[in-house]
Formats: structure tokens, sequence, C-alpha cells
């Protein structure tokens, strides 16, 4: 089947217009209060709980998710429900060891909190490198999906129309990101996020009306519909169980989705847009019920179209696995249900896109530019003109590597992205946040540890090269059997951090220590809010 | 707020900061066992029951593929329900633990440090 014969493109194209100019207008009111830097990295610190708390949810129940997970679940049945249990108890890791703290300690990004107490500048140069790494990784797969959702939901089947089509999405996301900052940003999410959720909400509703509210029964039909072996779809394996060196690959998946969260950046930064560390928690708590509400949806819409659209038509459909909740909603509801879904997916990419893009540029500005280029002595002023300039750059690089990444595998640098984040980012939070005599070599061990060995075995295994489905099936260097990083990369970066710090003979700064230790508990001495204006 | 650095300099033991001196203090003490003795075994729990999870959907199929009576649910789809009821029950858990114990705390020692009591 074609792309043409689902729904009506002008329909999908209006209402994703429809909520472009809705956000728009939103983003150009909010920007009115843009004057510092807080306002412009950190939303003027003056997002409640439950506001942050959409917005977070908004920023990582990203296409991947949405489409990525529907689809593993009607293909793959139980080893795509796993994919979305990491992704959910992951966020227990955020609540308990890291939002708060980081709130407290921190100004604008990640590395505000490493450089702590550690040597600033070799510090805040890593966490820097680390964070722009994952963003992009994180960017190019949200850019590349977007060129495969086009052929399915626009009709646009030219590699040029597909490559226009994210132009556009990079253009209206460097206008976003530039007039309304963080607070316009965190307004996009929100409204995504409830637009996404109520969507969602509305399918499995439909769904499970159609099978009496019976989740077995919906169970059976998918079955059914998969036809002979369909069991397996109730089962574990279905996609990873082949073999033992499958099963560590999926080991090594659990692993980094797990821990990758709470060293994700654009995840991390959200915690700094509101007032307190009380925020903070009830941030992570509102995210966590819907985050966790939205997954369940999830495996009712996985199974859903399982049964009702059939694996068979999902995987020979424009956008493959992608498109089984699309395809879903045109079997529920006809071409306007589908456009209100296509639309929310496109909404979510671009929501997305824009967060991950004022992490970016957070990132280059404040550490970078301002804290080891012109170490620190750098007016609030020009830092947030940097952080302008770097959107600008980041959208036209992630616009030029979305028309490059198009048709690639992209599974591949979500899981990448993850496992930089928990591999490079979280060993030296949870160190930085606990351990007394961590010190800068153990910093610097454990980050590029953990970066370099993520990116070599990714680069050394199967997604890349030696399989079918790999980057370049033509080629074979793949050495490490493990389709994910994880289980290898996570515990080196741990110990790189021990043994760096070890090794080093960096005198303990405890006065440092204490300070850090003091405030991150009792919030003395935090950032506080920006004035409401 | 007073500011800390000058405090630094007027008249603290050599070596001492203020910081230090509200670390060493019992109060502080208290408050970071309490954070501790909540927050390490509550993740140790949940990264226990996660990986063992993983594992059995890994290495017992047969078990997590035992149909309940005679519908499709499986052992093994209710073992992942049971992850998200056990991650909401542990947010539950944990704000109303901090919004009831830790918070109040957490906030008579920081009004203290602000104005410079401790």
């Amino acid at each position: 089947m074609t792309s043409t014969d689902i729904g009506n493109p002008w329909v999908n194209i209006g209402i994703f217009a429809a909520f472009v100019l809705v956000t728009l207008i939103i983003v150009f009111r909010a920007s009115r209060q843009n004057k510092s830097a807080a306002d412009f990295y950190a939303g003027g610190r003056n997002f409640t709980g439950p506001q942050n708390g959409t917005a977070i949810a908004g920023d990582y129940l990203s296409a991947a998710s949405f489409l990525g997970i529907c689809g593993a679940i009607a293909i793959n049945g139980y080893d795509g429900f796993l994919y979305s249990i990491g992704f959910l108890v992951a966020w227990l890791v955020a609540l308990l060891l890291v939002a708060e703290l980081l709130r407290n300690t921190g100004r604008f990004t990640m590395a505000d909190v490493l450089s702590f107490r550690l040597k600033q500048r070799p510090v805040r140069m890593a966490a820097a490198l680390a964070t722009l790494l994952v963003v992009f990784f994180y960017l190019l797969a949200q850019m590349a999906g977007a060129g495969g959702l086009v052929a399915l939901l626009l009709g646009v089947e030219s590699r040029a129309g597909q490559g226009l089509v994210i132009a556009v999405v990079g253009a209206l996301m460097i206008l976003y990101v530039l007039v309304g900052g963080m607070k316009g940003t965190t307004w996009v999410q929100i409204i995504k996020a409830v637009l996404l959720i109520a969507g969602s909400a509305i399918m499995t509703a439909w769904v499970l009306a159609k099978f009496g509210f019976n989740l077995s029964d919906l169970l059976g039909a998918a079955v059914d519909k998969a036809g002979p072996g369909g069991e397996a779809l109730l089962e574990p394996g279905k996609q990873y169980g082949e073999s033992a060196i499958t099963k560590l690959s999926f080991l090594s998946l659990a692993l980094a989705l797990v821990l990758g969260t709470a060293g994700l950046p654009h995840v991390l930064m959200r915690f700094y847009t509101v007032p307190t560390a009380k925020e903070a928690r009830r941030s992570v708590v509102w995210a966590i019920w819907l985050i966790g509400i939205f997954y369940l949806f999830t495996l009712v819409l996985g199974y859903g179209a399982g049964a009702l659209v059939g694996p068979e038509e999902i995987m020979s459909a424009p956008g493959g696995v992608n498109s089984a909740a699309p395809l879903l909603a045109f079997a529920l509801g006809g071409e306007i249900l589908l456009g209100l879904i296509s639309a929310v997916a496109f909404a979510t990419i671009l929501a997305v896109v824009a967060g991950l893009t004022i992490t970016a540029a957070a990132s280059f500005s404040h550490d970078i530019y301002a804290n080891v280029i012109k170490k620190g002595k750098v007016n609030a002023d020009s830092e947030v003109k940097i952080a302008r300039w770097t959107v600008v750059v980041i959208g036209v690089v992630a616009i030029v590597g979305g028309i490059f990444a198009q048709n690639q595998n992209v599974a591949f640098l979500v899981a990448l992205a993850f496992a930089v984040a928990a591999s490079a980012n979280l060993p030296t939070i949870v160190y930085s946040l606990f351990w007394k005599r961590f010190n800068t070599a153990g910093a610097l061990w454990s980050i590029y540890g953990g970066l370099i060995s993520c990116i070599v075995l990714i680069v050394l295994s199967p997604t890349v090269s030696g399989s079918e489905t790999a980057m370049f099936p033509g080629a074979d260097f793949a050495v490490f059997p493990l389709t994910n990083p994880g289980l290898v990369s996570i515990p080196l970066a741990f110990l790189l951090g021990i043994v760096g710090t070890f090794a080093s003979k960096e005198k303990p700064h405890p006065e440092k220590f204490a300070e850090m230790e003091v405030r991150s508990l009792t919030g003395a001495g935090a950032e506080k809010a920006t004035a409401k204006h | 707020m007073t500011d800390m650095s000058t405090a630094d300099s007027l008249g603290e033991p050599p070596g001492e900061t203020e910081y230090q001196r509200v670390q060493r203090s019992p109060e502080f003490q208290d408050l970071r066992r309490r954070f501790r003795n909540f927050v390490f075994p509550m993740t140790a729990l949940f990264l226990v029951w996660y990986f063992v999870y993983v594992l059995l959907a890994n290495y017992a199929h047969d078990f997590m593929s035992t149909r309940l009576g005679d519908s499709n649910i499986t052992v093994g789809l209710l073992f992942g329900l049971g992850q998200f009821v056990s991650t909401f029950v542990i947010t539950m858990l944990y704000a109303r633990w901090a919004n009831r114990r830790f918070d109040a705390q957490a906030d008579e020692l920081r009004r203290e440090i602000e104005e410079g009591e401790l």
C-alpha cells in the first residue's frame, strides 16, 4: 500500500499548521518577559511543579516513545513493552537521587553541578562535550524520524520533499527557541504533552471499547491477526530471545535505559526552571504519573494496532514499524483522527527538538564560551547572545544532519544517546553528589572513558556493520557482539571514576564538598526565581 | 542571607568554613542520615526488582509465558504491570516522606544557615 491510501495530507497539514499558529502566539507572548540569562535558560525559574512536570513529560515522550514503542509492541509484542518499563523506572533514579540535589546546587546546566567542587575548566569542558554529544545523537534521531514520518503522513515520497519538510521543522524550531527561550519552549512542551496524552487516551478508550474493555480479548485478537506463531507476541523473547548474545544485548539495553534518563542533559536542565527543590520534586512526581499512564496507553495501542491493523500491513507501510500508531488512528477514526494524531506526532518532534536545542545552546554558551574560553569574565547579555547564535548553528546542523540521516537506522542513535548519558554523565553526577573523596581526575576519567568506550563499542557493534539492518550492511568490522554498549561502558565509567580518583595526587577539597553537601540537602544559597514581571 | 565569603574572613577557626561547621553540626548530620536512610535502600530496592524482572524475562521464558487461567494474560505481563505499580508506589511514598518529614527539617536548617545562626 502507498501513503496516499490513508488519510488526506491536507487535513494533516491543516491541523499541524493550527498547532504551530497557536504555539507561536503563546511563544511570542511568553517572550515579552525574557530579559536575563535566567529567563532565557531557565524560564525565569517561575514554572510550577505541575507545569514543569507536564513539560518534562513533553520533553521525554519523543516520537521514538510514541511511534516507536507502539510499533515495537505491535510487531514484537511483549519485548516492545519492556522498553517502556525501562523508560519509566528510570525516573525513580531522577526522583530519589538527582532532581532536588541538582536544583539546589546548579544554575543552568549539568556542568554547573559537576564543576561545583572540582576544577572548573577541564570538568566543564568534559561535561559540555558529553552534553553536546548526547544532544546531537538525540537530535539526529528526531530529525531523521521526521523524514520517515513525512512519507507516511503527508504523502511526500520524494527525498527532496522529505528534506524540505525536515528543513521546515528545523526552521520552526529555531524560531521557537530564539523568540521564546526556555519559557516559550516550556509552553510548547506543555501544550504538546497535553495533546499527546489526551489523544492517546481517546484512542486507548476506543480500542478497549472495541473489545468490551477486556484486555485478554484484545491480546487474543492481536495473536489471531498475527497468524501462525502469533502466541509469541504475549511472551518475552520475540525480539531478543534468539541467542545468548541477543539476550545479553537486551540486558545491556535495560541497563542503559534505567540509568540513562537521569543523565540526559535536556531532562536535567528542566529541574532549573522551577523556583525550589520542592517544586523540582513535584515536577518529577507529575512527570512519573503522566509518563507512566502514557506508557500504559501504548500497551493497549500497540496490541490494538496489532489486532486491528495487523503486523503485515504495518511493516509494508511507508513508515514501517513507526506507522503502527497512525495506521491504528486511521482504522479507528478515519482521516480526522489520523490528522490529529499525525499533527501530534509532528508537534512531538518539534517540541523535543526545541528542548534539545536550548540545552545544547546553554551548554555551549554557558559552559564552553563563558566559563572555559572567557574564564567566567563575561556579562550575561553577551552570554545569551552567544546562546542565540548557537541555537541557529545547531538548528542548521540538525537540518543538514537530519537530511543526511534520512532512512538511516535511527534506533541506534537513540540507544547511543541513552548509553552515552548513562556512562558519561550519571557516574560523575552520583559521585560528585555523594562521594567525598571524588576529584577532578576521577570525573575526567569517568566522563571521557564513558564517552569514548560507548562510541567505540557502538562503531564496532552489529548496529553499524556486519548485519542486514546495519548502517553499513556491506562492511563487517563488528567485533563487539552486543547492539547496545551499556553493559560494558556503564560499569567501566563507574570504575574509571574510582580508579581516576585514587590515581590522582590532587588535594581533596573538604570545604567545597561541605558547601555542596549542605547546599544540596538544605537548599541554602540556591538560585532564586527571577521576580515576576 | 549572609555572605559566606565574608563569614570566612571573620574569625572562623583556621581552615574551616561556615559550611564545614554546618556540615559537622548534629542537626545536619541527622538530616543527612535520614535522607540517606530513606533514599539509598529505596534505590537498591527498585533497581533489584527491576533487574529481577529483566532477568526473568530474559532467562525464565516459560515461567513468564504462563497463561493465567484460560485468559491471554501472562505472568510476564502481570510482572510488567507490577513494575508500573511499584514505580507509582515508591513515587508516592517518597513524596509523602519528603513533604512531611524531610522538608521541615531541611527548611529549618536552611533558615538558620541563611540567618547565620548556626
